[in-house]
């Protein structure tokens, strides 16, 4: 085990990102054109950093999966993007921000990069602003902010319930601006299927054209991994369909350390399954919670009975019961294991899927009875709409059912302050990487770090990689480039020439109930080894018994499905290799063993007060773990509590 | 009411773009009423893919109707019978027992197929490139507040900018128009201070492309607006044709001239 540095500077934390960026080398504008980089994906992170990178004058190549960059799975982020701009004079700061943070992570996040995040937060809104995002705004013509997620500052800023659109659109303007400049070529329908490393530096990617299925190497100086979240290791989450770890799966087969994989964020507030062909589930915005009273019957006997008929005393509002001072609006990993533990316990509601009801109710009828139906519905009403439009239940005649789901994951590729990997040339942006949210992600955060790596870090520290660095010409007849693209064509043969039984979704289906069951929002030993034993099992099954049809050579969603679906077994077994070895509890990781008395999560700081970082050694050999030690020179750590 | 459809789907085929595609009819069985389409259409995939047929190809993502990528045209209609409602939220509930549907992928020039239902939209994205930005560079810009911006004006461009770019519109128009698409970003930028010192060039770009790209002209069926899955007013296409006009007077040089680094300052 090697103890990782991450590179960040000392010294009074407000100027550390200043004396990083006056220590950083610069390119020359004239010579920039001359550098070229390649951006994998086209959400905030990867959208922002490659036009930013364009305006400098780099030669910027991006990629992405999705017909358009406009599509990257950011644009379906609902609450806001938080600010610490003080706006409302509550009180809020860069510190109180950055304190939060923290905090929130349950001490499992760099002080250093947490404190950089909050401070460029507030240059995120004014470049927003500029682009002419259409946030929120007050009768005085200034910006409206609210409070999000049990934030007692208003920090948050919004436009509607389609925050992570308008900042998406945002950014996805100025790369077409920069594409119709002639500074970056986009790809799109590309999906990424391995880094190329040369002389032990990251020099470009293997793609598959999804139209035409050609499979190409694309060199360049460095590159940028921003492919977002592994959610969909789960199957059923809130993420796109086509969210996938293949990027950043590959980029870890080739040596990227993988930190943290078993933090996975689960949402209370999501629609519930509603059948075994379910093929994602929705989000709804978690200030619902703020008027919602979530309950369950008392007894397991009223669980199929009309809500509306069921007495007061015979209903648990279990979170108001447990947690008195915070009620409804616990934070969101107690909320999400109350409500399993209820439906474990018999009294979930809603239709039975697999023999059990999974759905607890949040029912808004007394807020109707306070507030009235139309100040409920100018609060309200897009996301009554939404669920009633996908239930066929309004919820002001039927309280709403909702049920956790898989939302977003704090772990990802291993990278330094400078966000770069341990494969050098490699940096990583966004959720992709590991880097600020720690343990627990705090809500209307995940826009905030996505906009800072791609508007503000990644511009910075890639100019100082290609100044620093002295790299060869390298074309993409060099014989590790072409190994690598034989690589990923004999990958997709094997895949098309399995010729079995099962369909890619079917064993991603079989793989997601697997991870959910065993390192989803409670966790143990027992389960988790059970979990290890299986995952190889299904692995090699997968490997004999898939079907996939069609060619190639041509459009082939089966095709797509299946080499994201092999990626997806690899990681899921190292989630469940890092759940097992993390013997605490964490934020979003509950150890059923690791339990305070009132039943929230325990940390071990002696033990953990670590990241895990895994390196991969082969598909059947064990990885190894190496560890970042964590200080907190400023935020001292102390046991959460919500009593 | 049972909450299980039979239903007989027509669906459009069609190999690689430059094939000839068919429909081909498929019955589906046991259709849970709580179904989205799309997911109905992924229970079919499954039972073709078990037959060793190829599965019908269709774009999707986010499944929540807020990213674009997916819509097929159900019986005529972009994005099936439901308003303000994309194919990925549309719900079987919303189809009887026994009904006959074709579905197609959307039609335009503009639109070729690539595969079965899938067709390339990256027209949309050259039209965005022509001028639907504001050229502001990263790190540049001032305080937030600096620029105060009228409630109405906000919430006006707000309801433009919700545009989700799924090109329903222009498979709605009988002149297969992007006037729908255009006219909004137009708008959303004209109606805010950040969108102005761009105003002009921006609307007279922005619509030379559109029709360069090959998508027909406006002839005031209001269409788009129906299948709008975003509920986006055609009130913006009469601000497009207002910015249009109003930019194309002001011009100092005859439409479709080339800017010149030395004309400004006149």
């Amino acid at each position: 085990m090697t103890v990782l540095d991450a590179r960040a500077p000392s010294g009074p934390i407000d100027a550390r990102w200043d004396r990083r960026r006056f220590e950083m080398k610069l390119v020359n504008p004239a010579n920039r054109r001359k550098f070229s980089i390649i951006v994998v994906g086209s959400g905030l992170a990867g959208g922002a950093a490659a036009a930013t990178l364009g305006e400098l004058g780099y030669d910027v190549r991006c990629f992405c999966y999705q017909d358009s960059p406009r599509r990257a799975h950011s644009i379906a982020a609902q609450g806001g993007i938080n600010a610490a701009k003080n706006y409302q004079n509550d009180g809020d700061s860069v510190y109180r921000l950055f304190h939060d943070t923290v905090k929130g992570g349950d001490f499992r996040a760099r002080e250093s990069n947490v404190y950089r995040l909050a401070q460029l937060s507030v240059n995120i809104i004014d470049q927003c602003v500029a682009q002419g995002v259409p946030f929120a705004r007050e009768y005085g013509g200034l910006l409206a902010n609210r409070s999000f997620g049990g934030a007692q500052v208003s920090r948050t800023f919004y436009a509607r319930g389609q925050t992570g659109q308008q900042l998406l659109l945002g950014a996805y303007q100025a790369l077409e601006r920069q594409v119709a400049a002639g500074t970056v070529k986009m790809y799109p329908r590309h999906e990424m299927m391995d880094v190329v490393v040369v002389g032990g530096r990251a020099r470009g990617i293997v793609t598959r054209d999804l139209v035409t299925g050609a499979i190409e190497a694309h060199v360049a100086d460095v590159v940028v991994l921003a492919t977002g979240g592994y959610g969909n290791v789960f199957f059923l989450s809130t993420n796109a369909k086509g969210c996938n770890t293949t990027a950043i799966w590959r980029a870890h087969r080739r040596g990227a350390l993988f930190a943290n994989p078993c933090f996975t964020q689960i949402h209370p507030t999501c629609i519930p399954v509603a059948g075994d062909y379910q093929s994602k589930l929705t989000l709804m915005s978690e200030s619902l919670r703020n008027d919602g009273r979530v309950w369950v019957p008392r007894g397991a006997e009223d669980c199929g009975a009309d809500p509306a008929k069921i007495p007061e005393d015979r209903r648990d509002y279990y979170l108001e019961r447990i947690y008195p001072s915070f009620g409804n609006l616990v934070p969101r990993d107690i909320a999400s294991r109350r409500a399993k533990e209820m439906c474990d316990q018999g009294r979930g509601v809603g239709p039975e899927v697999a023999g059990v009801r999974r759905g607890v109710y949040l029912d808004f009828r007394d807020a109707i009875q306070r507030l009235g139906r139309q100040t409920v519905a100018e609060r309200y009403g897009n996301l009554f709409e939404m669920y009633e439009r996908i239930t066929g239940e309004d919820p002001f005649d039927v309280p709403m059912r909702i049920y956790p789901a898989t939302h977003y994951t704090m772990g990802g590729l291993w990278v330094n302050y400078d966000l770069e990997s341990t494969i050098p040339g490699l940096f990583v942006g966004g959720e992709a990487n590991f880097s600020d949210h720690g343990a627990n992600r705090l809500g209307a955060s995940a826009l905030m770090q996505g906009l800072a790596d791609g508007y503000f870090v990644l511009p910075a520290t890639l100019g100082h990689y290609l100044g620093a660095t002295k790299l060869e010409k390298l074309t993409a007849e060099h014989a590790e480039v072409r190994g690598a693209v034989e690589e990923v064509r004999a990958r997709v043969d094997k895949l098309l020439s399995i010729g079995g039984k099962r369909s890619p979704d079917s064993f991603h289906r079989e793989l997601g109930a697997l991870i959910w069951d065993n390192c989803g929002m409670s966790r143990n030993a027992a389960n988790l080894e059970r979990a290890l034993r299986r995952i190889p099992e299904l692995r090699a099954e997968f490997w004999e018994n898939l079907a996939v049809v069609g060619s190639g050579s041509e459009l082939n969603q089966v095709l797509e499905k299946a080499s994201r679906v092999a990626d997806f077994m690899e990681l899921g077994e190292l989630m469940c290799r890092d759940a097992l070895s993390r013997d605490e509890s964490c934020g979003c990781h509950y150890r059923e063993e690791h339990v305070t008395p009132e039943g929230e999560a325990k940390r071990d700081d002696a033990g953990f007060q670590h990241v895990a970082a895994w390196e991969w050694r082969g598909p059947d050999a064990e990885p190894v773990r190496h560890q970042e030690a964590l200080e907190f020179e400023l935020v001292k750590p102390v046991q959460r509590s919500y009593v | 009411m049972s909450d299980k459809l039979n239903l007989v789907l027509n669906v459009w085929r069609q190999k690689g773009p430059k094939d000839a595609g068919r429909f081909v009819r498929y019955e589906v069985k046991d259709i849970s009423t709580h179904m989205s389409f799309l997911e109905m259409l992924d229970v079919l995939n499954e039972r073709l893919l078990a037959q060793g047929e190829e599965p019908i190809a269709f774009d999707h993502d986010c499944r929540e109707g807020i990213c674009g990528a997916c819509g097929v045209v159900i019986d005529g209609s972009p994005h099936g019978p439901s308003k303000r409602t994309t194919t990925c939220q549309l719900h079987m509930r919303s189809f009887r027992s026994g009904q006959e549907l074709t579905v197609e992928p959307w039609r335009a020039a503009a639109f070729p197929v690539l595969r079965d239902l899938v067709v390339d939209r990256s027209a949309l994205d050259r039209i965005i490139q022509a001028g639907g930005y504001v050229g502001v560079r990263s790190g540049s810009p001032r305080d937030a507040n600096s620029i105060p911006v009228r409630k109405e004006d906000a919430d006006l461009a707000m309801d433009a900018a919700a545009c989700i770019g799924c090109g329903a519109c222009v498979a709605a128009c009988p002149n297969a128009s992007a006037s729908l698409f255009t006219a909004a970003k137009i708008s959303h930028l004209a109606l805010l201070p950040q969108g102005q010192p761009e105003r002009r060039e921006r609307a007279i770009a922005m619509v030379a492309r559109m029709d360069g790209e090959g998508f027909g002209h406006c002839t005031n069926h209001g269409e788009c607006e129906s299948s709008c899955p975003k509920g986006i007013s055609v009130d913006n296409i009469a601000r497009m044709n207002r910015e249009f006009l109003a930019a194309a007077a002001a011009s100092r040089r005859p439409l479709g001239a080339e800017a010149k680094d030395d004309d400004g300052g006149a």
